[in-house]
């Protein structure tokens, strides 16, 4: 939780919040999935949305705090439009997948695991994302960008808005 | 009524006993971090390790904590096998809570006094048991704490690290830590319950007689709301001074 957000304003975040609620019918079972719509509303898990999802289902904030911070799909800071994964997996490793990250990472100017200044980009590392032939590989909001070279990253960023 | 057969002896038990409480109950010694009869058991430390083998010949080693004892099963608490396997689990602690007194003196217990495992945290303590969490669940009612993060950033805390809203200074989570990895102090009118990594700070309540700062504001207000029949005057004193 390295950035301060601003606060949200909790009639604003009921009305994203409410539908989803809605649509698994308030059942904590179902809380995984509830986060997930959630963070799709969001494009991150606010602090007052995650409170209003326990308020909600009558649940004990610690839950939801304990799923929302153990699965790596969920961020609780905000995160940039685009999303780019670069695959560390082991057949982009021997193809270079180190070299590929260091350029994201000094073009954009930000490390794995951050999200840049202006939001627009949030740079990950992920495991195998098993499509090896493509190596090295980006995943660019969930779309494979393959057989990358150094060459290529410049051009790819730049055509993103 | 069934029988078990414990290092060689024979013990009557209940069905669904667990391999422990039928062992404690005669006084047959297997260390344990995670349990606690305050609440149910969770077999996270795997300090507890034991053998066993059923009457239909299924030889395993299981947490004794949590294994339910079945007619003719048959229990080893210090053999070899365990040992090598309770020793390595010690080694494990050890990395993970160099500054746990009480981890390093079961470890020693075990004759291990070294890992050859990397420290994970210098000055950690806790053990990730869950009993803070568990006790303020179970027995609070309160689920104040939980353990968030996963794997080696795993730890206990409130939510979002500041949020202490259900929790009403109680202490219990304080009181079951076995390795003090949760601590608290009274002072200056402020009870300060320190967790890895987050605090939480509660103003404490003066007694009218001897002025003694005893009970947290906070759990004054939930007893309040919970009890319908108390009354504000029935904490002007303190315990001793009540009497
Ligand atoms: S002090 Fe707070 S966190 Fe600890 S057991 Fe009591 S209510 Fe739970």
């Amino acid at each position: 939780m390295s950035k301060q957000v601003e606060a949200l304003d909790m009639q604003e975040v009921l009305a994203k919040v409410n539908p989803v609620l809605e649509k698994h019918g308030y059942d904590d079972g179902m809380l995984v999935g509830i986060l997930q719509d959630v963070q799709a509303q969001f494009n991150y898990l606010p602090r007052e949305a995650l409170i209003a999802v326990a308020q909600r289902l009558g649940i004990a904030l610690s839950r939801v705090f304990s799923v929302a911070t153990f699965f790596k799909a969920f961020s609780l800071t905000p995160r940039g439009r685009h999303q780019l994964q670069v695959c560390m997996g082991t057949a982009c490793h021997v193809r270079g997948a180190a070299r590929i990250l260091e350029k994201f990472e000094t073009q954009i100017g930000i490390k794995a695991g951050q999200t840049s200044e202006d939001m627009k980009y949030t740079l990950e590392t992920v495991g195998c994302v098993g499509a090896c032939a493509l190596g090295p590989l980006v995943v660019l909001d969930n779309e494979f960008e393959g057989h990358l070279t150094v060459d290529k990253i410049e051009p790819i960023l730049e055509r993103l808005d | 009524m069934i029988t078990v057969n414990i290092n060689g002896k024979d013990y009557s038990a209940e069905k669904d006993e667990t391999v422990l409480a039928v062992a404690k109950r005669n006084f047959i010694y297997i260390p344990t971090f995670c349990h606690n009869e305050a609440v149910a058991d969770y077999g996270s430390c795997r300090i507890c390790m034991v053998e066993i083998w059923t009457k239909k010949g299924k030889n395993k080693l299981v947490t004794a904590c949590l294994f339910p004892v079945e007619d003719g099963l048959k229990v080893e608490t210090n053999n070899e096998r365990v040992l090598f396997i309770r020793k390595n689990i010690a080694e494990l602690l050890l990395a993970k809570c160099p500054a746990s007194a009480e981890v390093a003196e079961i470890a020693a217990q075990l004759g291990v006094y070294e890992t050859k495992y990397r420290i994970e945290k210098d000055g950690n303590k806790c053990i990730l048991c869950a009993l803070c969490t568990r006790v303020c669940d179970e027995v609070v009612g309160r689920k104040a704490i939980s353990l968030v993060n996963r794997g080696i950033n795993r730890e206990v805390a409130i939510p979002f690290y500041d949020n202490a809203a259900a929790c009403i200074a109680c202490g219990s989570c304080v009181y079951i830590c076995p390795t003090n990895a949760i601590t608290m102090t009274d002072k200056d009118g402020i009870r300060t319950i320190t967790m890895p990594n987050c605090e939480m700070k509660f103003a404490l309540r003066k007694c009218n007689s001897c002025g003694r700062e005893w009970i947290p504001e906070k759990q004054v207000k939930y007893f309040l709301s919970s009890a319908p029949g108390l009354t504000i005057e029935e904490f002007d004193l303190c315990q001793s001074c009540r009497k």
